[in-house]
């Protein structure tokens, strides 16, 4: 299997005309992803060329998954637009069986994504993947289903499942693992941003029912304690072994948290924190991410699965 | 997190917004704290230096230059025009050393001069995003005019919570159990009713990161008055609320952080020696902790971005090498959107105009890659490449030590 998407995934890409939707949407059919149609508001029938596939624009989400039967969306609007177009697309696919959106955008209003991510909580049939994340992929022996801005060719199909807060820092944790034999299951991109949809929690269940999942990477970074609870909760719920790592062991206290935020964390937050949290639940650390395929052997070989 | 701006532009835009404040007047100079004593035609005023760190209160005021002791409190009470002025000329243009400042303090060159305001008592309040719960969390406690911190460690109990629902918002049965589990009363409770209202308009409104008022007061006759407010905004929301730049203070602002932003860059300082150019925030955090785990320190946070180019990484090196602390450059780029043999030639590009003279190590790897390395490697400039990040931080880890 695989988590959220494969190769019988339809996607549809909001913002498909623009310079990013274009750019990303072009390298996403080279990897052999199933794009079926893309949504710009007002220049619906225009039909596109991607890399020898022809592509057709609708005007509206609710038009495009009836057309096409989509259900995945990815988003590569501006920041401005791009919480009305979250909110647009989990209404259309909740009319319509249900479907996964992914928001690659950065730099969209908090106030903006606290109101989408509440719309996308009264869809049951929807899940939201980001803000500000490099998005999701399933890589399989040709290509695979790519529904981000991640470089494909770097992945291939495997057992390990990531999930990261992090771009770059998760294909350094693609690249870790393929420097020890192992390929990937999928790799989830939950995004940086302070309010998003999917955590790393659910992304860990997900993990922990899917057959082709036998271990977990997972990649966080200073800030919030979404890390810890994912931790505990892991110890609880997790039989797949866990590699984890936390980025900002060295950033300076007080520079991205705000000053009444630290209260509600009750000083939680800091990588120190995080880490103890992953040992206290059992989750193999790595403190440096060239040290991750070293750190994923050993946990595959306590398991007998190596 | 997010554009901070002074009390006194807060304290315009709470009066703007329904919230109560004394009244005050924001001064430059000594003559306009005069000026403004006989305006607000009132026995007793404060005195107040603006800068955007809290703990003025108990900061110290220092000579810039001589950093001589000029006066202990920037915040003073004042009982005549003769206080103001004294108060006023130690602070102006002096050093303010608070909690929050650190040692170098900050040159005061804003003041406010309020009306007194006679006070029962002094709760906190503050309004923010609750990213666990993905809502707008409003916080208050009866220990107000103390460290706020120190209250939720010592104390959490005397911190009360009521969340907004996104969709609904504030539900008006919260707030009245909010500012009743204050110990409020009566036109007081009514009072504060309509403060939290007003402040969580204001915020929405607004697009605040966070609204802070410590001290919150009651005053003797029972009046809800905001006697501090600290604002910040949300930047991603800049683009709505053009009016913000005319509150921005840059001198209150790292001037390297606003250049580096104009080219797209996101750029920290920090105390060590490496300086480090990466893309992506996260392995830019990760390459400054591989640094200190290689034994050394990180000279600064410094993500290049998805979209940089060759103009804005010769920015990226000359905002490194502009810090004489730094006594070599790890460059750690992960290629996705960018090109490693694009980065390669910038580097070279960059290091020739600027004349590099620090040891540089390179480390490359996915889109292009080999093709990056490949052209340093066969460069004139004086390069170390790696393929691993821990590689790449031992290599620079070393080439410094080896200077020293």
């Amino acid at each position: 299997m695989s988590i959220w998407v494969d190769e019988n995934s339809k996607i549809l890409i909001q913002g498909i005309t623009g310079k990013q939707g274009t750019f990303h949407g072009t390298r996403m059919i080279e990897y052999d992803t199933n794009v079926v149609g893309g949504v710009t508001p007002g220049k619906g029938g225009q039909k596109l060329n991607f890399s020898g596939k022809e592509i057709t624009v609708y005007d509206s989400m609710q038009e495009a998954i009836l057309e096409t039967g989509a259900n995945v969306s990815v988003i590569y609007v501006p920041a401005r637009f791009a919480s009305a177009a979250i909110v647009e697309a989990a209404n259309a696919f909740q009319e319509n069986g249900g479907g996964l959106i992914v928001c690659i955008t950065e730099g969209i209003p908090i106030l903006d994504m606290v109101t989408a991510v509440a719309n996308v909580r009264k869809c049951p049939d929807v899940r939201l993947i980001g803000p500000n994340c490099p998005g999701i992929i399933t890589p399989r022996e040709n290509g695979g289903c790519k529904v981000g801005i991640m470089p494909g060719f770097i992945h291939a199909r495997g057992r390990i499942g990531i999930v990261s807060k992090s771009g770059t820092l998760t294909y350094e944790a693609v690249a870790q693992t393929m420097s020890v034999g192992e390929g990937q299951s999928t790799c989830v991109g939950i995004g940086g941003d302070p309010v998003n949809g999917t955590g790393f929690i659910d992304c860990l269940q997900a993990f922990e029912n899917d057959n082709q999942t036998e271990a977990i990477v997972l990649i966080g970074e200073i800030g919030g304690t979404a890390e810890e609870e994912a931790a505990e909760w892991a110890s609880k719920n997790m039989s797949k072994p866990i590699v984890g790592f936390v980025a900002g062991s060295t950033a300076p206290p007080g520079k991205r948290m705000g000053h009444a935020g630290a209260i509600i964390s009750g000083g939680k937050g800091t990588a120190e924190e995080k880490f103890a949290a992953f040992e206290r639940a059992g989750i193999y650390v790595a403190r440096d991410p060239s040290e991750i395929g070293n750190v994923l052997i050993k946990a595959l070989e306590d398991a007998g699965i190596k | 997190m997010g554009m901070n701006i002074h009390e006194y532009q807060a304290k315009a835009i709470f009066n703007e917004s329904g919230v109560k404040v004394v009244k005050g007047i924001h001064c430059t100079n000594v003559d306009e704290a005069l000026n403004a004593y006989d305006e607000l035609n009132t026995d007793i005023v404060a005195v107040k230096s603006q800068i955007h760190a809290g703990g003025r209160g108990k900061g110290v005021l220092y000579d810039p230059i001589t950093n001589d002791l000029i006066m202990e409190g920037g915040v003073k009470i004042a009982f005549s025009k003769e206080e103001v002025g004294r108060y006023a000329s130690s602070i102006i243009g002096k050093k303010l050393v608070t909690k929050q400042t650190g040692k170098e303090g900050k040159i005061v060159n804003n003041l406010y001069i309020e009306s007194g305001c006679n006070i029962s008592h002094e709760y906190y309040l503050a309004i923010l995003i609750d990213r666990e719960a993905k809502s707008v969390l409003v916080m208050g406690s009866t220990e107000g005019g103390v460290d706020i911190e120190e209250v939720a460690e010592k104390t959490p109990e005397a911190i009360h919570k009521i969340w907004a629902d996104p969709l609904e918002g504030l539900g008006s049965e919260d707030v009245t159990m909010f500012a009743e589990s204050l110990g409020l009363e009566g036109e007081s409770k009514h009072e504060m009713i309509e403060m939290v209202n007003a402040l969580y308009g204001m915020f929405l409104e607004r697009d605040c990161s966070m609204i802070e008022i410590n001290p919150l007061v009651k005053s003797e006759s029972g009046e809800i008055i905001a006697l501090d407010g600290k604002v910040s905004f949300d930047d991603n929301a800049d683009f709505r609320h053009p009016w913000r730049n005319n509150l921005r203070d840059l001198t209150e602002e790292e001037e390297v952080e606003i250049r580096a932003n104009n080219y797209g860059l996101s750029y920290v300082k920090l105390d060590g020696n490496i300086g480090c150019l990466v893309n992506g925030a996260g392995l830019a955090m990760a390459s400054m902790d591989v640094i200190k785990l290689y034994g050394s320190e990180p000279a600064n946070f410094l993500d290049i971005g998805g979209g940089a180019t060759r103009e804005s990484i010769t920015a990226a090196f000359e905002i490194i090498l502009e810090d004489k602390n730094v006594e070599g450059i790890l460059v750690n780029i992960f290629g996705g959107i960018i090109q490693c043999d694009m980065v390669a030639n910038s580097v070279i590009e960059a290091s020739k105009e600027i004349g590099l003279d620090v040891p540089l190590v390179v480390r490359f790897s996915g889109t292009n890659h080999v093709e990056g390395t490949e052209i340093l490697n066969k460069s004139d400039l004086n390069v170390h490449t790696a393929t691993t990040l821990a590689e790449g931080a031992e290599k620079i880890v070393n080439l410094t030590r080896r200077g020293n």
